[in-house]
C-alpha cells in the first residue's frame, strides 16, 4: 500500500520534473528535486494544514493551530512581566526577612559549600509556580478511570505546604489521565488476570533479563506485541521513559546524525544526547524542513571532517502530547525511503488510541509497519499498565537483546503488569472472543470527534488534529492557568493545565485526554463546565467561523465521517 | 564565517590613502575628514570618477547578501542528487550471529523465587537479588492484591497529572521515616533513579569524582549531566584525595570560577561490580575537608547492611545527614519495582521538578508501591535485628558462604564476607574474554543441571567505562538453608574441577 502510494507520488513528481526539465531545458538546470515543495519556513498566520500531498493521504488530514490573537499575546507578556516584578519584590522582602521564607534551607554545616542551586534557577519555581502549585500532583485515591476520587488538600501558607483534610472529593470526572481505551480498571478480565498472576508470581523479579529475570510471561508478551504491531519481533522494557533513553544509544553513536522533531518528548531528547550522535532539530511536523535537513546532511556530510554520515535516524512521535498533532507519517516514510534514513517512531500516545484497529499511527494511515524501522511505544497509556516496547525486524531485536542497556542492567518487568498488558492487548485484538476492544476503539474515536467539535463550536482555540484524543485548549495567560484548574475542580472535573517550560512561554494551555470510558453524559457535563469557565475567564478566543460551512472546512469531513 | 573577500584590499587601499594625507599635510585627526573632502574637490576629474566608483563598489559590497563558506560548494542540483543517490548508510544494526552465546536468554518458568525453574529445570535460586526473600512473601502478595482491587494496575499519568496516588505519598513518608531522613522521593524504575538524580544537580561545568567500579546507571547519569568526571581508583581514598588536592590547586588559580563549580563524590555503598563496601567514614572526612557533596547509591546495601537494614550509613554509624543524597532501588531487598532517593528536603525536593525520570515518566503502579510498603513493614517488625544480618550471623557462619566458594580450585572469590552478591572469577584467564565467558558459562550450565541456578554477571562490553573481568555472580539470600549452601559450594567445586582442569 505504502509503496504504491509512495511510488505514485514519486512518479507524479518525476512527471512533474520532466516537464520542468523541458522548460528549463536551455541550461539543463533542474530547479526542484525535492519531494515536497521547498519554501522558506515561517509561522503562517493560520496554520490549517490541509494535506498538501493528497496522493499520500486517504482521508482528510486536518490539523489546526489557530494563531494567537495579538492582544492576547501582548497581555500574556504583560502578565509575565507583572509576575516577575512582584517576584523580585517578594525576593527582596524575603532577603530582608520582612516575609517568611518557607523554602528548605541548607544545613549550617554546609553553608560554606558551593551552593547546590543558583539563586535564579529557582526564581520561576518560587514566584510563579508556587502560586498555582495546587493544580499539579493532586493525589488521587481510586482507579484513574473515567471518574476518580481525589484527596482533598488545603494549604495554610499559599501552597508552600499541603495538609490533607481527610475528606475525599468523590467522582471527579477525569479528563487528565492517559486512559484512552479505559483499561484503567479494578474489575473485569484484566484486573482478574493480573490478580491471578500476582498470586502465582509475586510482584517483583529482582534480576535483569539477561541474567535470570527472563520470565515466560515476558516472552509471551513480546510475541503478542510483535503480532499486534505486525512486525517480526519485539522486546518489552520496564519503563517507557527508559525505553527511549536507554535504547537509542544502542542504535546510533558517534558519526551518526539524529534528526529530531522540536517537540519530541524529553526521553527521546535524552536518548539522543546519550547516544553521542550529532543532533539536528526540525520544525514541528514540518516536512519541508525535514527534507531540507536531510538533503543538507547527505550533501555536506559531517561538519569539519566532511565524511559522510554513518547513518541518519529520524526521531518522531505518533501523537504529540502537548500539541495534539498527529505525525505526517506518509510523508516521513516517503522521505525516509528517498534519503535512506532510518525511522524511529515513538507511539507513546498513539498506540491503542489511533487507527481503526488501535495499532497506532501506522494503522491510522493504513501503512505497512515494515516501513518503520523502529516502532517504539509505551504500555502506560492505552493499556493501563506500565513499561514500553520496541518492535521491528528480527535483526534489530536480536541486536537489542545483546546491547540494550536495560536488558543488561535494569530489572525486568513486573509479572502482574505484564499480565495486564497481555490481557488488554488481546482484548483490543479481539482475541478474547469478545468485541469489547473494538467497541472501545469506536467509542474513543466517537468521543474524540464529539468533544473536539463541541469545544470548537463554543469558540475555544483548540490545537491539533481532529482525530487526536489529546485536546489542548489554549489559555495563554499565566493567571488563567491556575484559575482554570481550580474552577474546573470546583465543578468536579479534573483537568491538566500546563504552562512554561512544558509549552512555549505564551502558549499555556489546558489539556484534555478523551477516553473510551467517558460516557456522553460525562462529556456533556465536562463541556458545560468548560463553557461556563470559559465565559468566566474569557477563554473563547477563536475568531474562526464557528458554525462554518466553508467548502473545505473540517466540519464537512467530520460530518461525512460520522455518517 | 562571513567573507567580503574583495572588501579587504579596498579598505587597505583607503587606509593607506588616509595615512599618506596625514603624513603629507601633518594635520590633526579631527580636521582630517574635512581636509580629505577639500583635497577631493581640487583633484582632477578622472580621479574623482575613479574614487566615486570605488565608493560605490564598497557600498555594494556592504549591502550585498552575505553567504556562508560551507554553502559555496558550487554543487549543482544534479550533483547533489547524485550525492544523495550515492550515499549508502551503514545498516541500522550490525548483524548478530544466530549462535551468539548471550542471545538465548535463560527462560524462567513460573515465579523467580527461591525455587526457580530455569530452562525447565527446577533449581535453588542463587542468582536473583531477592536478598530478604520478600518476593515470595504471602503478606506482600496480599497487600499488592488489595491494592490492585482498589486502584487497578496502571497509573495512566506522570506524578504531576493525576498520577500521584495516596500510596505513593505513604511510601515516600515511610521510606523517609525508615531511613531517618527528612524526605524521600520515589521513581518508577530502579535504573532511572540515580541516573536522573545526578543530572538534576550536577550540570555542565561541575565536577564529579567517581569510583572506577561505579555501576552502569551512575555512569549514564554522569553522561546525562555533561559534567566533568574524574575517576579515582576503586575504594582508594588516597587517589581520591590526590584528585581533590589537584582540584584545590586548580581552584586557587581561579577562585572566581571555583565559587560556582559544584563538586560531588558519587560512590556506591556496596559495589555491585566489585562486591565490597565503600569506606564511608573516610569519605565523609574528605567531604568536609574539601567541601564536596556525597551521593551514595545503595541498591545493593539497602536492607542488607546495618542493624536495621538502613545500609552503609548504619553499618558504619555515619550520621545520615552527612550524606547529601542516598539513592537505592526497591527491586532487590524490597522485591518490588522502582527506586527512591532520600536525604534532606533542601536536596530532595529539587528533584520533583528537575528529576527527569520523575517528572516525565508515568508513576509507579500503586500495587507495586503497596508491595514495597508491606515489605518495609516486614523489615521494620524485627526491631534491632535485620533479617539478613541475623541470618548471616547466626545460622550461616560466614566461613561457609565465603570459604565454601574460596576453596574452589581455579576460581577466585571477589568480595567481602558481608556482601550478599559475590563474584567468582577465573584464577587464570585464558587470555580471551569470549573463552573465559564460555568456561564460566559451562560451570553455570553444569550447576543448572544439578539444581543450582547461577548466572554470569552481564555487562555491555563496549559501553562500560571500566569493564570488570568476567565472573559468575552468586547471590546469598535468607531463604537458602545451610544444606543448600553446602550443596551449591560443592557443586561449583565439582564443576570447576571438571571444567577448568
Amino acid at each position: 500500500m505504502t509503496q504504491n502510494s509512495a511510488s505514485k507520488l514519486l512518479n507524479g513528481d518525476a512527471l512533474h520534473r520532466t516537464k520542468q526539465d523541458k522548460k528549463a531545458g536551455g541550461n539543463g538546470f533542474v530547479k526542484n528535486r525535492c519531494l515536497f515543495q521547498q519554501k522558506r519556513y515561517r509561522r503562517p498566520a493560520e496554520k490549517n494544514h490541509h494535506a498538501s500531498c493528497t496522493l499520500l493521504y486517504k482521508k482528510t488530514f486536518v490539523e489546526s493551530f489557530e494563531e494567537t490573537p495579538l492582544l492576547v499575546a501582548v497581555l500574556t507578556y504583560m502578565g509575565y512581566g507583572i509576575l516577575t516584578i512582584f517576584g523580585y519584590l517578594r525576593d527582596f522582602l524575603r532577603d530582608w526577612k520582612f516575609e517568611k521564607c518557607h523554602l528548605a534551607r541548607e544545613r549550617e554545616e554546609q553553608k560554606d559549600f558551593v551552593p547546590l542551586y543558583q539563586d535564579f534557577e529557582n526564581f520561576y519555581t518560587r514566584n510563579l509556580y508556587m502560586r498555582i502549585r495546587d493544580n499539579w500532583n493532586r493525589p488521587i485515591c481510586s482507579v484513574p478511570g473515567a471518574k476518580m476520587d481525589l484527596v482533598e488538600r488545603v494549604t495554610p501558607d499559599y501552597n508552600w505546604t499541603f495538609e490533607h483534610t481527610g475528606n475525599v472529593l468523590k467522582d471527579v470526572i477525569n479528563m487528565g489521565s492517559y486512559n484512552y481505551l479505559g483499561f484503567a480498571e479494578n474489575t473485569g478480565t484484566c484486573a482478574d488476570a493480573a490478580s491471578e498472576c500476582t498470586v502465582k508470581y509475586g510482584v517483583g523479579v529482582s534480576s535483569t533479563r539477561q541474567e535470570i529475570g527472563n520470565l515466560d510471561k515476558h516472552k509471551e508478551l513480546e510475541k503478542l506485541v510483535a503480532r499486534f504491531l505486525g512486525v517480526e519481533s519485539s522486546m518489552a522494557f520496564g519503563m517507557g521513559f527508559a525505553t527511549n533513553s536507554m535504547n537509542i544509544p544502542a542504535l546510533t553513536g558517534k558519526g551518526g546524525l539524529i534528526l529530531s522533531d522540536e517537540l519530541n518528548h524529553v526521553s527521546l531528547v535524552l536518548g539522543a544526547r546519550l547516544s553521542g550522535s550529532t543532533i539536528r532539530v526540525f520544525k514541528h511536523n514540518n516536512m519541508q524542513n525535514l527534507e531540507k535537513l536531510l538533503r543538507d546532511a547527505i550533501v555536506h556530510g559531517q561538519p569539519r571532517t566532511h565524511r559522510p554520515w554513518k547513518k541518519i535516524l529520524i526521531l518522531v512521535e505518533g501523537i504529540y502530547s502537548m500539541e495534539g498533532s498527529i505525525l505526517r507519517l506518509p510523508e516521513v516514510i516517503a522521505l525516509k525511503k528517498k534519503y535512506k534514513a532510518y525511522l524511529y517512531l515513538d507511539e507513546a500516545h498513539s498506540i491503542g488510541a489511533l487507527g481503526p484497529r488501535g495499532r497506532g499511527v501506522v494503522d491510522y494511515f493504513g501503512l505497512d509497519p515494515s516501513d518503520v524501522d523502529i516502532m517504539m511505544g509505551t504500555f502506560t497509556k492505552s493499556f493501563g499498565a506500565a513499561g514500553g516496547y520496541i518492535g521491528g525486524k528480527k535483526e534489530l531485536i536480536d541486536y537489542l537483546c545483546l546491547h540494550s542497556h536495560s536488558a543488561v542492567h535494569a530489572t525486568s518487568m513486573s509479572p502482574p503488569i505484564t499480565q495486564q498488558i497481555i490481557t488488554s492487548m488481546k482484548c483490543i485484538m479481539g482475541e478474547d472472543g469478545t468485541t469489547l476492544g473494538q467497541e472501545r476503539l469506536c467509542q474513543l474515536s466517537e468521543n474524540t470527534t464529539y468533544f473536539r467539535r463541541r469545544l470548537h463550536e463554543m469558540g475555544f482555540i483548540i490545537y491539533g488534529n481532529n482525530d487526536s484524543p489529546v485536546v489542548p485548549l489554549m489559555l495563554y495567560m499565566p493567571a488563567k492557568i491556575g484559575a482554570f484548574g481550580r474552577e474546573m475542580l470546583k465543578r468536579n472535573i479534573g483537568t491538566v493545565v500546563v504552562g512554561f517550560p512544558a509549552t512555549p512561554i505564551i502558549e499555556s494551555r489546558a489539556r484534555f485526554c478523551v477516553s473510551a470510558a467517558h460516557t456522553r453524559e460525562m462529556l456533556d457535563k465536562a463541556l458545560n463546565a468548560i463553557s461556563e469557565v470559559g465565559d468566566l475567564l474569557q477563554l473563547k478566543y477563536s475568531r474562526k467561523n464557528r458554525h462554518g460551512s466553508e467548502g473545505t472546512d473540517c466540519f464537512s469531513f467530520l460530518e461525512s465521517h460520522q455518517d | 564565517m562571513y567573507f567580503h573577500y574583495c572588501g579587504i584590499p579596498i579598505l587597505i587601499f583607503f587606509c593607506e590613502r588616509v595615512k599618506i594625507y596625514r603624513r603629507n599635510n601633518a594635520i590633526s585627526h579631527n580636521k582630517l575628514l574635512f581636509q580629505c573632502f577639500y583635497n577631493r574637490c581640487s583633484a582632477p576629474a578622472y580621479h574623482l570618477i575613479l574614487e566615486g566608483i570605488l565608493i560605490l563598489w564598497i557600498i555594494r559590497l556592504l549591502f550585498s547578501k552575505t553567504y556562508k563558506l560551507q554553502e559555496r560548494s558550487d554543487l549543482t542540483e544534479k550533483e547533489k542528487e547524485e550525492l544523495i543517490e550515492e550515499w549508502q548508510p551503514e545498516p541500522l544494526v550490525p548483524l548478530v550471529s544466530k549462535d551468539h552465546p548471550s542471545l538465548s536468554y535463560d527462560v524462567v518458568t513460573g515465579p523467580p523465587s527461591h525455587r526457580i525453574i530455569v530452562n525447565g529445570k527446577e533449581c535453588i535460586n542463587f542468582a536473583s537479588f531477592n536478598f530478604l526473600g520478600l518476593l515470595d512473601s504471602e503478606r506482600v502478595k496480599l497487600k499488592a492484591l488489595s491494592s490492585l482491587k482498589k486502584y487497578g494496575v496502571g497509573t495512566c499519568g506522570p506524578r504531576g497529572f493525576y498520577g500521584t496516588f495516596d500510596v505513593h505519598l505513604e511510601l515516600e513518608e515511610r521510606l523517609a521515616k525508615f531511613m531517618r531522613t527528612e524526605e524521600a522521593i520515589i521513581y518508577s524504575y530502579g535504573f532511572a533513579t540515580i541516573a536522573s538524580a545526578i543530572p538534576a544537580y550536577s550540570k555542565r561545568g561541575d565536577i564529579v569524582f567517581v569510583d572506577e567500579a561505579a555501576c552502569f546507571s551512575i555512569q549514564k547519569g554522569l553522561q546525562a549531566s555533561r559534567s566533568f568526571v574524574k575517576y579515582f581508583k576503586h575504594n582508594d581514598m588516597e587517589d581520591l584525595e590526590r584528585l581533590l588536592k589537584e582540584q584545590e590547586i586548580e581552584d586557587q588559580k581561579n577562585p572566581r570560577k571555583a565559587r560556582v563549580i559544584r563538586r560531588f563524590i558519587v560512590v556506591e555503598g556496596l559495589y555491585i561490580n566489585a562486591a565490597d563496601i565503600c569506606p564511608l567514614p573516610e569519605l565523609v572526612k574528605l567531604k568536609y575537608k574539601y567541601k564536596v557533596r556525597i551521593f551514595l547509591e545503595e541498591s545493593m546495601s539497602f536492607g542488607v547492611l546495618g542493624e536495621h537494614g538502613r545500609g552503609v550509613t548504619e553499618h558504619f554509624g555515619v550520621n545520615i545527614d552527612d550524606i547529601d543524597l542516598i539513592s537505592a532501588n526497591m527491586e532487590n531487598a524490597l522485591a518490588s519495582i522502582g527506586g527512591f532517593c532520600c536525604g534532606r528536603s533542601f536536596v530532595i525536593d529539587h528533584q520533583r521538578l528537575s528529576g527527569q525520570g520523575y517528572c516525565f515518566s508515568a508513576s509507579l503502579p500503586p500495587m507495586l508501591a503497596s508491595a514495597a510498603i508491606e515489605a518495609l513493614n516486614i523489615m521494620e517488625e524485627d526491631p534491632g535485628n535485620n533479617i539478613y544480618i541475623h541470618k548471616n550471623k547466626c545460622i550461616l557462619p560466614s566461613s561457609l558462604i565465603y570459604g565454601g566458594f574460596c576453596r574452589t580450585p581455579g576460581l577466585k572469590t571477589v568480595g567481602e564476607p558481608l556482601t550478599p552478591a559475590l563474584h567468582l572469577q577465573l584464577e587464570n584467564s585464558t587470555g580471551s574474554r569470549t573463552n573465559d565467558l564460555k568456561l564460566l558459562r559451562a560451570i553455570v550450565d553444569y550447576s543448572l543441571d544439578r539444581q543450582i541456578a547461577l548466572t554470569l554477571a552481564r555487562y555491555l562490553d563496549k559501553e562500560e567505562r571500566f569493564l570488570p573481568p568476567p565472573s559468575i555472580r552468586v547471590v546469598v539470600t535468607v531463604e537458602q538453608t545451610q544444606e543448600e549452601m553446602e550443596k551449591a559450594a560443592q557443586c561449583i567445586r565439582e564443576a570447576a574441577v571438571k571444567i577448568l582442569k
